[in-house]
């Protein structure tokens, strides 16, 4: 019976328990060139966040400018037309 | 290179912009600094802005695309480093031009001569320094679906920046005009 006891203590205790498990393998070195299309899934970056990031920026940015000379044409189109009355008012 | 090389169709056709912009903005200021012309002088401030605005889509998409190419963001090599170097002149141009006061048309003027002596640095440095960025013979070695697509977008560029440069010039026209127009009523 003690001897069962003793067993079943040292079966459980972390030593042995540690023991039974494999040991976690290390990444093989890498020595030469690796594509990137032939890294594991888990290297590989997403393509469609960049892709539409860079998308979206140009049509923002393109946007933005046309948005940007359209309004300040109409102000000094605006300032235009008011000295242009104002000179005509003098005259 | 899968879905990512479609940053291409933008990155390529904005890069040959941005370095005609800068050309176009260099010859204006030599012109405007040899002849003393402000239709030059208007067209080399319309052309600064739109190399910053060209620039600024090269050097975004750029690094957008190299991220998954090449696994890093930036490289500090010539191609990347000059074009940086050409949108920062652009930059300075139109500072100059804000912030310089008096005189600061031909001050700026010169700065659009260095931006224009740039532009072939930073189109052959792929072809003379070690770099990742891909070398200009890769574009005649495109198959044919890819080099429709891109001088498609080549194209597109073309006319947008042409639309833009003259929608830019009128609006220096109507900021001449109303320069005489002030001058007209204090007198």
């Amino acid at each position: 019976m003690r001897a069962l006891v003793v067993i079943l203590l040292l079966s459980f205790s972390p030593s042995v328990t540690f023991a039974q498990q494999p040991e976690p393998q290390q990444p093989k070195q890498t020595d030469e060139f690796v594509p990137i299309s032939q890294l594991p899934a888990q290297d590989q970056l997403p393509a469609a966040p960049l892709l539409v990031t860079a998308y979206a920026f140009v049509w923002v940015v393109l946007f933005a400018y046309m948005v940007s000379v359209g309004r300040r044409l109409t102000k000094v189109q605006h300032e235009v037309e008011r000295l242009e009355s104002d000179i005509a008012k003098r005259a | 290179m899968g879905l990512v090389q479609k940053i291409f169709y933008y990155h390529l056709p904005s890069a040959w912009v941005f370095l005609l912009s800068a050309i176009v903005c260099g010859i204006a200021s030599a012109r405007f600094l040899f002849g003393g012309s402000p239709r030059q002088d208007r067209l080399a401030h319309a052309a600064a802005e739109l190399t910053v605005l060209f620039g600024a889509i090269v050097l975004v998409t750029g690094p957008l695309w190299a991220r998954k190419a090449w696994g890093v963001w930036w490289q500090w090599d010539v191609r990347l480093t000059s074009s940086l170097m050409g949108w920062m002149v652009a930059w300075a141009y139109l500072l100059v031009r804000k912030y310089g006061g008096p005189g600061s048309d031909k001050l700026a003027a010169g700065l659009a001569l260095f931006g224009m002596a740039n532009v072939p640095f930073v189109y052959i440095s792929v072809n003379y320094w070690r770099t990742i960025h891909p070398a200009t013979s890769v574009v005649p070695t495109l198959p044919v679906d890819m080099g429709l697509a891109l001088w498609f977008a080549v194209a597109c560029f073309l006319l947008l920046f042409v639309l833009l440069l003259r929608l830019r010039v009128y609006l220096e026209e109507q900021r001449a005009r109303l320069d005489a127009l002030y001058l007209s009523l204090d007198e």
